[in-house]
């Protein structure tokens, strides 16, 4: 062997003992509806080494056994926001989510995130998601001048406010996560009072008066029963339920 | 390796099979979620601020007023077996234990009618759903207080 190989000291095609590989199920949730009105579940098994992510299980299957599986995925490092879904009924980041993280003992469940219109398989309707954001005005907006005509300065402490909140990717992973949401899909939803936060708090913006009235609104920051969902599911690990907090007491404050 | 037969699309068994076809396609799918002209105005105003306010400021008062009273009724001074007429009309000859009593009724019959409120509101998926739990709900609270104060107000230890 002149090939310099890294630690490979056994003959190669001999299934070692020590191969990572192990056999998982995937149960997924599939729906197409050019084909029936009902979602049906599907089990895969595949061969996978547990320190792998579940969305590369998913690209097993669909490069290997079943390219009809559809599925949102673009960054597959968790800065993009487009792969969030429901694994083993919680929302989660398929690029985030490893294998050995998630007991592949059981069958490991894949759904699409819940309360928004299922498309294909795991893919859906993110437009009222996206309605939601756009609805808080997520841009800056000043006073005077919108003209840059300088750099607008902020002190650390300044920009410190709002930081948690700039760290959102819109996977949806929250919002879908509220039971709130789910029942009628009117609630903002907490990714959009995450982005409204995050220009609400920030002292180079003018605009925070007509953020807080647009939440202020029937479905707005009043419909959060403090679940602690969206809290849980972040995969950017933003306080979501404490921005949330804040809005309102800004609220009252501003109120009262 | 799919543990399940597959058809020629690639999807498991179901239900139906493909009736839709390029020249037959499948309904197009209105979201559920879409802002169409059947959604309702938004209302922003303070209400629903005050609703919330409301069950955290009732809810400390309630705490003060449901212990003190499941004490006097349920743990002092003999437990339940000293409840009757008398005690009632003992208690109530005191204004002290009529604003108490008063106060308990309002407080949580308004904020467990604004707790239900939002519990209908989470849970019912139908407008007309909505409106007659309400409707039903409202009433109860508006003849359920009426009646409480009457009783309060208009009681008579002497009825034979
Ligand atoms: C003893 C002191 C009490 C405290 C501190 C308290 C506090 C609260 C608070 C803060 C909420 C709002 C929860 C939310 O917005 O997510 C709530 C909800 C509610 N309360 Fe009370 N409450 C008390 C007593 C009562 C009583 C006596 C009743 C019944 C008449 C009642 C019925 C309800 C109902 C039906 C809800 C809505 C359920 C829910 O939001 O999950 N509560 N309570
Ligand atoms: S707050 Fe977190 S969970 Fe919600 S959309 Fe942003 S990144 Fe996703
Ligand atoms: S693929 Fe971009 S966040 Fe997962």
């Amino acid at each position: 062997m002149a090939t310099p190989v890294l630690e490979k000291t056994e003959p190669a095609g001999s299934a070692s003992a020590a191969s990572p590989y192990i056999t998982v199920t995937f149960r997924i949730r599939r729906f197409n509806p050019e084909v029936s009105a009902e979602a049906t579940w599907q089990d895969f098994q595949i061969e996978i080494d547990p320190k792998e992510r579940v969305l590369d299980g998913l690209h097993k299957i669909k490069w290997d056994l079943d390219g009809s599986l559809t599925f949102r995925r673009s960054c597959a490092h968790g800065i993009c926001g487009s792969d969030a879904m429901r694994i083993n009924g919680k929302n989660r980041l398929a690029c985030k989510t490893l294998i050995k993280d998630i007991n592949p003992e059981k069958p490991i469940t894949i759904e699409p995130i819940k309360g928004l219109t299922v498309l294909k398989d795991l893919v859906v309707d993110m437009e009222p998601f996206f309605q939601a954001y756009r609805d808080v005005m997520p841009f800056l907006i000043t006073k005077d001048t919108n003209e840059p005509t300088r750099e607008r300065l902020q002190s650390p402490e300044d920009r410190e406010r709002f930081d948690d909140t700039t760290k959102c990717i819109l996977c949806a992973a929250c919002t879908t996560s509220c039971p709130v949401f789910w029942n009628d899909g009117q609630y903002f939803g907490p990714a959009a009072i995450v982005n409204a936060h995050r220009f609400i708090f920030d002292s180079r913006d003018d605009a925070a008066e007509q953020r807080l009235e647009i939440l202020n609104d029937k479905d707005g920051v009043w419909r959060c029963r403090t679940t602690f969902n969206c809290t849980d599911a972040c995969p950017r690990g933003i306080e979501v339920t404490k921005a949330i907090a804040e809005v309102k007491r800004a609220l009252i404050t501003r109120r009262l | 390796m799919s543990t399940t037969e597959t058809t020629a699309s690639g999807i498991g068994p179901v239900e139906g099979g493909s009736v839709h076809t390029v020249d037959n396609p499948a309904p197009y799918i209105e979201a559920p979620r879409k802002r169409t002209g059947r959604t309702p105005r938004s209302t922003r105003g303070n209400f629903e601020m005050y609703g919330w306010l409301f069950m955290r400021l009732s809810g400390i008062v309630l705490v003060v007023l449901v212990i003190g009273h499941l004490l006097i009724q349920l743990v002092l001074d003999g437990g339940v077996s000293k409840i009757g007429f008398a005690f009632v009309a003992g208690r109530w000859a005191s204004p002290w234990w009529q604003v108490w009593d008063l106060a308990m009724l309002w407080l949580a019959m308004l904020h467990g009618c604004n707790g239900l409120r939002t519990v209908i509101n989470d849970y019912a998926e139908r407008a007309n759903t909505r409106l007659w739990l309400k409707a039903l709900l409202y009433t109860a609270t508006v003849f359920t207080i009426l009646l409480g104060t009457l009783v309060i107000f208009t009681f008579d230890p002497n009825i034979r």
